[in-house]
């Protein structure tokens, strides 16, 4: 059985390390917060500009002047700063951040990433995409391993236009675990979910990647 | 000579002209200048470039001044959430610049700062960087970025004495301090104007000079995205 979305942010969270500062993207990546290890002290980084977010709000007690990135009501901890967009990106651009776990289009076996643009559809923008792939320490792509026609979105070059050149560190999708090798133009397994055998794999990935 | 303004609209008069450059403070709807945002629009000022980090909802925040048409052109990173936007940028009435987030932040930063150019990693091997100078720095490559200037910067604070210095609140500050930076004359709309040596001067986020006027409005301050959680018995 292909892991869950919240299985997926499970497994992603074992990547995550005492004292981490981290950024999670929109989408499947938020689930991630749900998963950190009890007793790990994991600080979440929003970029439009907190360190240390908390949980979403009470019924009530929600702040219109307090929102993460997704434009979500969250709240504060006591270990929370808030800081201006420039700062923020200092952050991220000046490789603070530990890792950046995003969601993903496509990615390509040499790690670039493609989420943020389809030619001839409405494009609403990369956000702070670009600045975190370029300037974070790690980064992990979350993603469904293929689109809703069953087309692999792990490639051999990215169709879409790129988000960030040989970026992505790790993917995690539902079908298992894929680590880039380094100085390589590859990704090794790591890890299949339960039950997916590797023939699955290869028939849903386009990239070339390792089997150990 | 006094900072201090009744209401918005007095805030900018005198300032507005057709195709003038204005920076928007805010990220999404929060901490955006509701006030000077529908002033600017009963100026019925035109042909707008409007530097913000998103162009506001349908009807609300910047979405006012699309649905009248006084935008011709946005420079953002991000515009996902307004249906007229869309209209308008499909149907080719509409100009648009996507910046990274980051980019921006800093683009806004350096123009106020003094600084016509910078380079960074991000955007490298990407649409970005198409035509943009590249240059190597220790083996690694950039590209160079311009900074931002504005004819206006309209941002909200939380409290402002009537010096102008400035204290914003939580995640309501995003792009504000430097867009009071990049104004050529920046307009605040504050929810407190308190008196001048109330604010701790070691807790200032914006000092006055930044600012040329100020003015206390009450905002609606919607809310985008609602999330909460259950109370557990």
């Amino acid at each position: 059985m292909a892991w869950t979305r919240d299985e997926m942010a499970a497994r992603a969270a074992q990547e995550l390390e005492d004292g981490f500062y981290v950024n999670l993207g929109i989408g499947i990546p938020t689930l991630v917060a749900n998963h950190i290890p009890d007793g790990m002290d994991v600080t979440l980084q929003s970029e439009n500009g907190m360190l240390g977010m908390g949980p979403f709000p009470y019924e009530g007690e929600e702040d219109a002047d307090l929102i993460n990135a997704g434009k979500q009501t969250i709240t504060t901890l006591p270990k929370s700063s808030f800081f201006d967009s420039a700062t923020s990106f200092a952050m991220i651009r000046g490789g603070h951040v530990d890792l950046s776990i995003l969601g993903a289009m496509e990615v390509a076996e040499n790690g670039d990433l493609a989420n943020w643009m389809i030619p001839g559809k409405v494009v609403k923008g990369m956000g702070g995409a670009m600045d975190l792939v370029a300037g974070v320490k790690r980064c992990i792509a979350l993603f469904d391993h293929t689109n809703k026609r069953g087309e692999s979105k792990f490639l051999k070059d990215c169709t879409l236009p790129l988000t960030g050149k040989a970026c992505i560190d790790m993917v995690v999708t539902d079908l298992g675990v894929f680590s880039r090798v380094e100085g390589q133009r590859r990704f090794r397994v790591v890890e299949l979910a339960s039950g997916v055998a590797r023939e699955e794999v290869e028939a849903k990935t386009k990239a070339d990647i390792i089997f150990e | 000579m006094s900072k201090v303004y009744k209401t918005a609209r007095a805030a900018l008069e005198g300032l507005c002209h057709d195709g003038m450059t204005v920076m928007s403070g805010g990220f999404g709807l929060c901490g955006i200048a509701e006030n000077l945002i529908a002033a600017l629009r009963d100026s019925k000022t035109k042909n707008l470039t409007v530097i913000s980090n998103n162009a506001g909802v349908d009807g609300f925040g910047l979405g006012q001044l699309l649905e009248t048409r006084q935008i011709s052109k946005m420079i953002s990173s991000y515009v996902g959430e307004n249906r007229e936007f869309e209209r308008q940028y499909l149907g080719g009435e509409l100009e648009l610049e996507f910046n990274p987030q980051g980019t921006l932040a800093e683009r806004i930063r350096a123009g106020g700062a003094g600084i016509p150019g910078f380079y960074t990693k991000t955007g490298v091997g990407t649409l970005i960087a198409e035509g943009k100078e590249h240059k190597e720095f220790d083996g690694e490559t950039y590209i160079m970025e311009t900074g931002l200037k504005a004819d206006l910067s309209m941002i909200k604070a939380w409290k402002g004495d009537a010096e102008g210095n400035l204290i914003f609140k939580a995640t309501a500050r995003n792009f504000s301090p430097m867009m009071a930076m990049g104004g050529k004359v920046t307009v605040v709309e504050v929810d407190e104007l308190v008196p001048v040596g109330t604010l701790d001067p070691n807790f200032i986020h914006t000092p006055g000079i930044f600012v040329q006027r100020i003015v206390e409005a009450k905002c609606e301050k919607r809310i985008e995205q609602l999330t909460t959680r259950e109370r557990s018995a």
